[in-house]
């Protein structure tokens, strides 16, 4: 519980950073970029969870712990996109996203 | 039934191993559907069927097939009754002589089970038409009679021209009965029944429905009973659906014997007799027109008959000559007692003309056999070799010629008799007729018999004995039946009725008769020049004769120049343009939207990320704030 | 005194996240999320999750943003300039988000949100417990998938990345 700043101005900022990640996401060319946009989302998210926990609920830990194993996760999830990147870097010499349309017509 | 059974065993399990066998089977169950015929014909007319001096209607058998409404219903039955009982006696016997004959003709032909098994559905479905006890189940037995007519004429499928001609019997007979079929609906519609008892019946209520004047100045019965005689024109063999019969000769000799001289082609003639008690009160104008067209067949045919120079070909235009006879005779006839004298002088025509008919047929065959050769050209002087065949045709033919006393003067003398009573017009006509039938078919005689004597490679022989006991059997037949009284059975209203010959007009038949064959005589005994001479003052009119007077022509040009150059073309072209190219379109249209739409498929991820969101966004908005 | 830090830290968020989707060098891209990351971090400390706001520094902050550094070197991005996006993708995307955030916006401040559970927060003491329990608020099961998780991430990146067998 943050004296003197209501749920509202934290949620409101985490759905502003939760957007501008969907922006980013949608907008950039480079792999790695959109895994950093993934992980803008993420943290928002993240923000939402705690600032529940805290504000409604602080008794319970759920979202803490949500909060906490989500932070695993996405470490792994970047691990793994890492390596997928790499090896697509590997193949196709750029991590450009327009490279990697196989999957169409 | 019988004939239905050995139709199926000759036919699914016939083969050429023994063939004799299959051809037994099926004689042997048309000798007992004989039998039983006359058992039951006897029965009937001596025993059973008088009530009152009257000849009722009985119904042996009746079930109800389908129904359409409660009181509209098909049924199949067997209705008995004079001149059913009297068809069932031609029918069979002519059938069996047939059958008989047949074991002989058709010796050594490959298809010798399969005609046998032919022969048998033929009889089967005949008998059904005639035991008929609705007009429904009638049209129904009509149809397989046309569809084994079809499969004997096309007998030998390997002959174009024969496979031509079935087709064509079958179209015309078939177009014929689209008027039938018509015309039973009406029928049915305006009375609610197909039932004949009830449609026959004189007080019965049948006989005024439609009445009123509904279409072109006819009341819809009228309009109703002129269609159904229109199935019957056409399987009888009437103008202008007449062309399908002399092309009928393609198939062997006795296929033409039973269908198209004693059986199939009196179907017509026994339809509108069937009816008749409609037809004359409901609808008398319909019966003039059958008169019209039977005469004028009649004296169509004979006329034609005189200059063919193929031997079935002359017989199938007399069949249709005295098929006109018949048809005429039934449309001058009244109703009740005396006036029905028509009615009864056409069924006894049909009898002996069966008889004396199917023997010409026979006996034609029986040359055919000898001499291999239709064309009267190839013939001459086969007395000396073929003494049964030349007695039994000579018989035959003064049948035919109506000499007393052969059955066919009895017959013809009633007929005269009856058109005289009713206009004289038909009269002469038909007396005109008298004197061409002798004309040609003493023609036919002397071409063959006499004339000159041809060198044949080899000597034609006298038929074997299956072939030749039919002959006899027929000939003995022609020679006898014309004395039966015919006038105390079959009536058109089953009274019996008193009838003399009238010695006028019998007189003036026999000697117009006589004249016709004293004409061919000199024409054809020796060889001469008089035909040709003959020919030449006619000129003209002996090329259209010869022609059989284009009427095939004019059905070619209409076929093919207006029905398939005009509608079958525009129809074709519909079909090829609008509906495929409906189809066509509709799959283009298909293609072209997956083409343009594949791009949704693109691969990039972040399109359908995006998508993915704004659909989000979207749902979210639309269920939380404008769904309201 | 607490709401003017908060607004800082809101200010740095909103602020560098931002400049994280839109910059041409995609290594200041990674450096503006460190900045984000750190600043959430700071918000946790500033509620009350000291332990949390430990292990974002750590883990995210500390761990994964290095590893993108890696993967830019990997990749050999570090000196390119990241391409401008189309322009219709940009103002299509940039409505969206926009749709987005009114949207979400407008929801949560209608929505009435009253306090349920009054009680403490969770101290470390009590992190630690409840992750080994297995009583009703226990949360052994997630621990010991999250660590499965964990050892198939990195067998997998090992396997991805490798280089293939000659």
């Amino acid at each position: 519980m943050i004296p003197g700043v209501s749920l509202y101005e934290i949620l409101t900022i985490s759905a502003v950073v939760f957007f501008i990640g969907v922006y980013g996401f949608l907008t950039r060319k480079n792999l790695i970029s959109i895994l950093l946009s993934v992980e803008l989302i993420l943290n928002a998210v993240a923000v939402n969870f705690v600032a529940f926990n805290v504000y409604l609920y602080p008794g319970d830990s759920q979202g803490l712990f949500f909060t906490l194993f989500m932070i695993a996760i996405a470490a792994a999830e970047v691990a793994i996109a890492i390596a997928i990147i790499v090896d697509l870097y590997r193949l196709v010499k750029s991590v450009d996203v327009d490279e990697t349309t196989e999957m169409k017509y | 039934m019988i004939p239905f059974l050995a139709f199926f065993l000759v036919g699914l399990a016939g083969n050429n191993k023994s063939p004799k066998i299959w051809g037994l089977i099926s004689t042997g169950a048309i000798a007992v559907s004989a039998v039983l015929s006359y058992m039951t014909a006897w029965r009937y007319l001596f025993q059973v069927g008088k009530v009152e001096e009257t000849y009722q209607k009985i119904i042996a058998f009746n079930t109800t097939w389908l129904t359409f409404t409660d009181k509209l219903h098909i049924d199949m039955g067997v209705l008995l009754d004079p001149i059913s009982v009297m068809m069932l006696v031609v029918v069979s016997t002519v059938s069996l002589m047939v059958h008989i004959y047949s074991l002989g003709y058709m010796k050594g032909d490959p298809g010798f089970y399969r005609f046998f098994a032919f022969l048998s559905l033929f009889s089967f479905s005949m008998f059904g038409l005639v035991l008929a006890t609705n007009l429904f189940q009638m049209y129904i037995f009509w149809e397989l009679v046309g569809v084994s007519s079809f499969l004997l004429i096309g007998f030998y499928y390997y002959k174009d021209s024969a496979v031509a001609a079935a087709k064509k019997a079958f179209i015309v007979t078939r177009f014929a009965d689209l008027g039938f079929l018509i015309g039973i609906l009406i029928v049915s519609y305006l009375t609610g029944t197909f039932d004949f008892q009830t449609l026959t019946d004189p007080n019965g209520a049948a006989m005024t429905q439609g009445a009123g004047v509904a279409f072109l100045g006819l009341s819809t019965m009228t309009w109703a009973l002129i269609l159904i005689f229109m199935g019957g024109a056409g399987k009888s063999a009437m103008f202008p659906l007449h062309i399908w019969l002399p092309d009928a000769m393609e198939g062997p000799t006795p296929v033409s014997a039973l269908i198209h001289a004693a059986t199939m082609v009196v179907a017509g003639v026994y339809l509108v007799a069937r009816l008749f008690p409609l037809y004359y009160t409901a609808a008398p104008f319909a019966l003039e027109v059958v008169a019209v067209v039977g005469g004028f067949t009649s004296l169509f045919a004979a006329i034609i008959a005189c200059t063919q120079t193929d031997i079935k070909r002359v017989l199938a235009f007399s069949t249709m000559s005295q098929l006109g006879y018949m048809m005429l005779a039934l449309g001058v006839s009244g109703y009740g007692g005396h006036d029905g004298l028509g009615y009864m002088a056409s069924m006894f025509h049909l009898f002996t003309h069966a008889m004396f008919k199917a023997l010409l047929f026979l006996g034609a065959g029986s040359i055919i056999h000898a001499v291999h050769s239709n064309f009267m050209g190839d013939m001459g002087g086969l007395r000396k070799y073929m003494p049964i065949t030349h007695i039994t045709f000579l018989i035959a033919c003064l049948a035919i010629s109506g000499i007393p006393p052969f059955s066919g003067f009895f017959s013809k003398d009633e007929i005269l008799a009856a058109a005289l009573h009713h206009s004289t017009f038909f009269f002469v006509i038909e007396y005109l007729v008298a004197g061409l039938t002798a004309f040609y078919m003493f023609r036919l005689y002397f071409g063959i018999f006499w004339g000159t004597d041809r060198k044949y490679e080899h000597t034609p022989h006298e038929s074997p004995l299956t072939m030749a006991v039919p002959l006899l059997i027929l000939a003995l037949a022609s020679m006898t039946t014309g004395f039966i009284p015919f006038n105390d059975f079959v009536t058109s209203d089953g009274h019996a009725f008193h009838t003399h010959i009238d010695w006028t007009v019998a007189g003036a038949s026999i000697a117009i008769a006589v004249i016709g064959i004293v004409a061919a005589y000199f024409f054809y005994k020796q060889k001469n020049d008089l035909p040709d001479k003959a020919a030449n003052t006619f000129g003209a009119f002996y090329r259209w004769s010869y022609d059989k007077f284009y009427v095939d022509e004019v059905y070619m040009f209409v076929t093919k120049s207006i029905l398939f150059g005009i509608i079958s073309k525009s129809v074709a072209w519909f079909d090829r343009h609008i509906v495929d190219g409906f189809m066509n379109l509709l799959g283009r249209m298909t293609a072209g939207f997956s083409e343009r739409i594949k791009g949704i498929q693109s691969g990039r991820v972040q399109q359908y990320a995006f998508a993915f969101v704004a659909g989000v966004v979207a749902l979210v908005l639309i269920f939380a704030y404008l769904k309201g | 005194m607490e709401r003017i830090i908060f607004y800082i830290l809101a200010a740095v968020i909103v602020t560098f996240s931002f400049l994280s989707v839109t910059s041409a060098k995609i290594l200041r891209a990674a450096v503006y999320l460190f900045l984000v990351l750190i600043g959430i971090a700071g918000f946790y400390f500033m509620v009350g999750y000291h332990f949390l706001g430990a292990v974002q520094l750590t883990v995210y902050a500390g761990g994964i943003v290095v590893l993108i550094i890696f993967a830019i070197l990997l990749t050999e991005q570090i000196d390119n300039r990241l391409a401008r996006p189309k322009a219709g993708m940009v103002i299509a995307s940039a409505m969206l988000a926009l749709l987005g955030i009114g949207v979400s916006v407008y929801s949560i401040l209608n929505h009435v949100f009253d306090k349920k559970i009054a009680g403490q927060l969770a101290t470390v003491d009590d992190i630690g417990t409840k992750l080994l329990s297995f009583d009703a608020g226990g949360y052994v099961l997630p621990f010991e998938l999250i660590s499965i998780l964990l050892l198939a991430a990195m067998i997998g990146a090992i396997v991805i990345a490798k280089r293939p067998i000659r």
